[in-house]
């Protein structure tokens, strides 16, 4: 059921085909939002400091500048949730009475061109009077502490709690109680193109285009609309190439609402291109959680209970659609990690900070929640005395469908099998003699592992159970052949880097007998597209391409009935293979376009049985999968200077069936690659007054190719048919392991010293710090 | 601010006349004034490298040199690689090897390499990974670009 299927009967599916986007973008002539001309160019005026009351703005005579006064009609951005005790926070587009955090949008300079705009936003005086701010969710959570919104009692947004029946029973039943406390620190997602938007009204029509860096256009259009007031036919959104968003560029953008509204109200186009130190200081933030975490275990090493108790700061505002709950919300629901465990407690907080709002980055809380579980199974091992292969191949779960603690059921997969390969692709016994005869040497290697789940491509029922005021899920793709027998397959789904346009093409081209470079995929254009939620959560290829595959199948039979009629031959007995409807056992056989044209142009011979044209839609929503991955990483520490080098990466997978394994790999190194900035590099930091202090790329530090290990990568794919294609989604899990991996490599490495670091990132500064407090003399 | 000089830009072998305010950068000009928008800015501080261009066959941060500063010099960019319709051997070592996701960065990885492949030919592998630390990429992890420009290099040596 695991080995790689070389032989799946599929023509273009499972194939390393060259990527249709690429030819574009390698000759400068991809379309990014930037490259778009505009009349009129938009500099935001920012807060310089975290909390306080605006006293007055002071305008330069005659310059265009629109402050919340002028966007009074404007409803504020309020995401809904209805769980948790979550407490509704409202953001007004344009800070409005008061600032909650730095570089939260004041007022908007606008001008013919960049460099005007920004004169003027220099010009723009803004009066604050400063109130105390908090930074930190422990300060945030302290009793007396100034609040962030009134609203909000002890800073508190949203608090999950859950508790199973008898956990208390099996953790008193434990042969040892082990725990860990986890800190990862706050990031940014850090795409290349920050965020850029232009809104250009069209005189003709009185409709508004925005084009813009966006991961969801369709829920995009629905939000602006609503805030504006403006009927959403009134408004368009295009995604253009965008140039990555790892989830940064999946909420509502507030600078985005002002847009539109200027393009309206000037009936012009108007450009707005955020500037890197705005993209680090005032688009969305992520991670910033502690996790502790108690491990009740048997004495065979059997995990009988976990607690848990997460502290997520989710900054100064919510964000739409997900809410600021998501992180907290699901570090509860997924904790238990692929690990059986049947008793579990959890309390799950979200604390409201005068800092830049969270949304969600890749892998959501998982690589966080990730991390403070293997950091557990290794100490626990410690604790054992045995190898960290050993404690995980005790614990993960091995029979499907499983049902989890918390309720989620996981479908098939291969843990303890991905966890076998990986271990034996990085030879344990062999590297345990390496690390011995280093030790001696005074040089200090680790091995790490994380095994872990993968939630991904889930519809409504997962999103419901959330309870958010938008149950986000399902998607719809409409295909449509032309008379000259070329396809369309247009999704709501919205692809950024994915590579959807040649993964949707092989999907559909084996279900029509039909080469991929026939099979056209057009996203991103609310104008084109039917309505879909926009690509996140490692979803679009199992549900956009689950959505795609239904729709060709009504193509299909639609095409066999017209090869039936134009043969006359039975529907059941044509086959469609290599760009030709056949009649199976004989030599008749048609060109598909000859189909198509009929299709259009020669209805007549129909007798009425088959409607004109080609163009079917479908819908898929399902209920979601489970993809899997062991991580194994070797690394050395420093002791003098605190460097971590990683020496080995191994990647064991299983995510079902590869579409494109060419992609498929170049998902989960780059996932990889920022799992490793978490772990080692990336780090937003603010100042007790709440000011950045890494708002520039020399600050905080995407890993270059120098600090890139090359990844070993090796693949298993379990077909068991929960997903249309049997693809499961796996642009998350690079991301979600990695960290695990490298904290647990670098707290092998540091054993003899008696420390251990369980803060992410851990740079130099942090492991030399705790080396000053070793205790141990190492041997 | 507003004294503009008159400069003339060589893009790619063609001459741009362009009237440029002392404090435009280069690739506010080649983009805006020029309308070459396929080099693309990243950070506008000279980390991130994704704005990188050939100046006289230098790679150079255009976000960081003045249009001023680059008057009467020969400037190459990202539209330039391709011969005629045909992708050079470079960009077709990135489209064989996957060296791309979002294609955001790639135009200032694919002027970087010229630059240093031109210049360099032999770059042994472990400088060749030194000299791509210069730019960021947030997609790939890089492994498929330093695959890409290796079996680039090899091509152009034989």
């Amino acid at each position: 059921m695991n080995a790689p299927t070389k032989d799946s009967g599929l023509a273009w599916v499972g194939r390393a085909i060259r990527r249709v986007e690429d030819p574009a973008l390698l000759a400068g002539h991809g379309r990014f939002t930037a490259d778009l001309p505009a009349a009129l160019r938009v500099r935001f005026v920012r807060s310089p400091v975290a909390a306080g009351r605006i006293e007055r703005i002071a305008i330069p005579e005659g310059a265009n500048v629109v402050t919340a006064a002028d966007l009074a009609a404007l409803k504020p951005i309020m995401p809904a949730l209805h769980k948790f005790g979550y407490v509704p926070i409202a953001q007004p587009v344009l800070a409005s009475g008061c600032v909650r955090f730095v570089g939260e949008p004041i007022a908007a300079a606008v001008a013919a061109s960049e460099a005007q705009a920004e004169d003027i936003a220099d010009a723009v005086s803004v009066d604050i009077a400063a109130s105390a701010a908090v930074i930190d969710a422990g300060a945030a959570l302290a009793d007396g502490a100034p609040l962030v919104h009134a609203q909000a009692a002890g800073n508190l947004v949203v608090e999950g709690k859950v508790e199973t029946a008898g956990f208390a029973a099996a953790q008193g039943a434990a042969h040892r109680l082990i725990a860990i406390e986890l800190r990862s620190r706050r990031q940014n997602a850090t795409p290349l193109e920050a965020r850029a938007g232009h809104a250009a009204f069209d005189p003709v029509s009185g409709r508004v285009t925005l084009t813009c860096a966006t991961q969801m256009p369709h829920l995009l259009r629905t939000a602006i609309a609503d805030l504006i007031g403006m009927p959403e036919g009134e408004l368009r959104v295009v995604a253009p190439d965008v140039g990555g968003g790892f989830g940064q560029k999946m909420s509502l953008v507030p600078e985005y609402v002002v847009l539109v509204w200027l393009a309206r109200k000037l009936k012009s186009s108007v450009a707005w291109t955020e500037d890197r130190r705005e993209n680090l200081i005032a688009s969305f933030h992520s991670r910033d959680q502690s996790v502790r975490l108690q491990g009740a275990f048997a004495a065979d090493a059997k995990l009988l209970a976990l607690s848990a108790e997460v502290v997520a700061n989710v900054g100064a505002y919510s964000c739409y659609p997900t809410t600021c709950a998501v992180e907290p919300l699901m570090a509860m629901a997924e904790l238990p990690g692929p690990y059986d465990v049947r008793a579990y407690a959890c309390v799950a907080r979200g604390v409201l900070t005068n800092t830049c709002p969270m949304a969600p980055y890749r892998g959501v809380s998982r690589p966080v929640i990730t991390t403070a579980l293997e950091r557990l199974m290794d100490a626990a091992a410690a604790e054992f005395g045995m190898e960290p292969v050993e404690i995980r191949r005790r614990n993960l779960i091995e029979k499907f469908p499983y049902t989890s603690v918390t309720g989620l059921i996981f479908d098939a997969g291969s843990y303890q099998q991905t966890l076998e390969i990986a271990s034996a692709a990085i030879d344990v016994p062999a590297f345990r003699r390496r690390q011995q005869q280093a030790r001696s040497q005074r040089r200090y290697l680790g091995i790490g592992f994380a095994a872990f789940s993968e939630r991904t491509g889930y519809g409504t029922p997962a999103f419901a159970a959330r309870g958010m005021g938008v149950t986000l899920g399902w998607e719809t793709v409409e295909l449509a052949m032309d008379p000259s027998g070329w396809v369309e397959v247009r999704i709501g789904a919205s692809p950024h880097g994915q590579g959807l346009r040649t993964t949707i093409a092989q999907l559909v081209a084996d279900e029509l007998g039909l080469a991929p470079d026939r099979i056209k995929v057009v996203h991103g254009d609310t104008d084109r597209t039917p309505y879909g939620w926009g690509t996140f959560a490692s979803r679009s290829l199992v549900i956009a391409g689950g959505a795609s595959v239904l729709a060709a199948r009504k193509v299909r039979a639609k095409l066999k009935k017209i090869a039936s009629h134009l043969m006359e031959a039975a529907a059941d007995d044509i086959v469609l293979t290599d760009g030709v409807a056949r009649v199976a056992g004989t030599d008749r056989a048609l060109p598909i376009e000859t189909l198509a044209r009929a299709a259009y142009h020669q209805v007549h011979l129909f007798k009425g049985e088959i409607d004109p044209a080609i163009c079917e839609t479908a819908t898929y929503d399902p209920p979601g999968t489970f993809s899997n991955a062991c991580h194994a990483c070797i690394v050395e520490v420093d002791p003098e200077t605190g460097r971590v080098t990683i020496a080995r990466f191994v990647v064991a997978e299983d995510a079902g069936r590869l579409v494109n394994p060419m992609i498929v790999d170049g998902q989960i190194v780059g996932g990889v690659a920022q799992g490793i900035g978490n772990a080692l590099l990336e780090e937003i930091v603010y100042d007790e007054g709440g000011n950045i202090l890494t708002a520039t790329l020399a600050d905080f530090l995407p890993p270059t190719s120098r600090e890139m290990p090359p990844i070993e990568l090796l693949h298993l794919e379990t077909l068991d048919g929960t997903t249309i294609t049997q693809a499961k989604g796996l642009g998350e899990g690079g991301a979600i392991g990695a960290p695990a991996a490298v904290l647990n490599a670098i707290n092998d490495a540091l054993a003899p010293f008696g420390v251990t670091i369980e803060e992410m990132p851990a740079t130099p500064r942090r492991i030399r710090a705790a080396l000053r407090q070793a205790t141990k003399k190492p041997r | 601010m507003s004294e503009r000089s008159d400069i003339t830009l060589t893009i790619n072998g063609r001459a741009h006349a362009i009237r440029v305010e002392p404090r435009r950068t280069l690739v506010d000009a080649i983009r805006e004034d020029c309308g070459q928008t396929g080099t693309h800015i990243g950070c506008e501080h000279g980390v991130c490298g994704a704005c990188t261009v050939l100046v006289d066959g230098e790679p150079v941060r255009s976000c960081l040199m003045l249009a001023v500063q680059a008057d009467g010099r020969e400037i190459r960019t990202v539209e330039g690689l391709a011969i005629g319709d045909e992708l050079n051997p470079l960009q077709r070592a990135f489209m064989e090897h996957h060296g791309l996701q979002c294609g955001f960065c790639t135009p200032g990885f694919l002027m970087l390499v010229t630059g240093v492949l031109e210049r360099e030919p032999d770059i042994s592998d472990d400088d060749l990974v030194d000299v791509l630390s210069s730019n960021l990429c947030r997609c790939t992890g890089y492994q498929n670009i330093v695959k890409a420009v290796r079996a680039a290099a090899a091509q152009m040596r034989r």
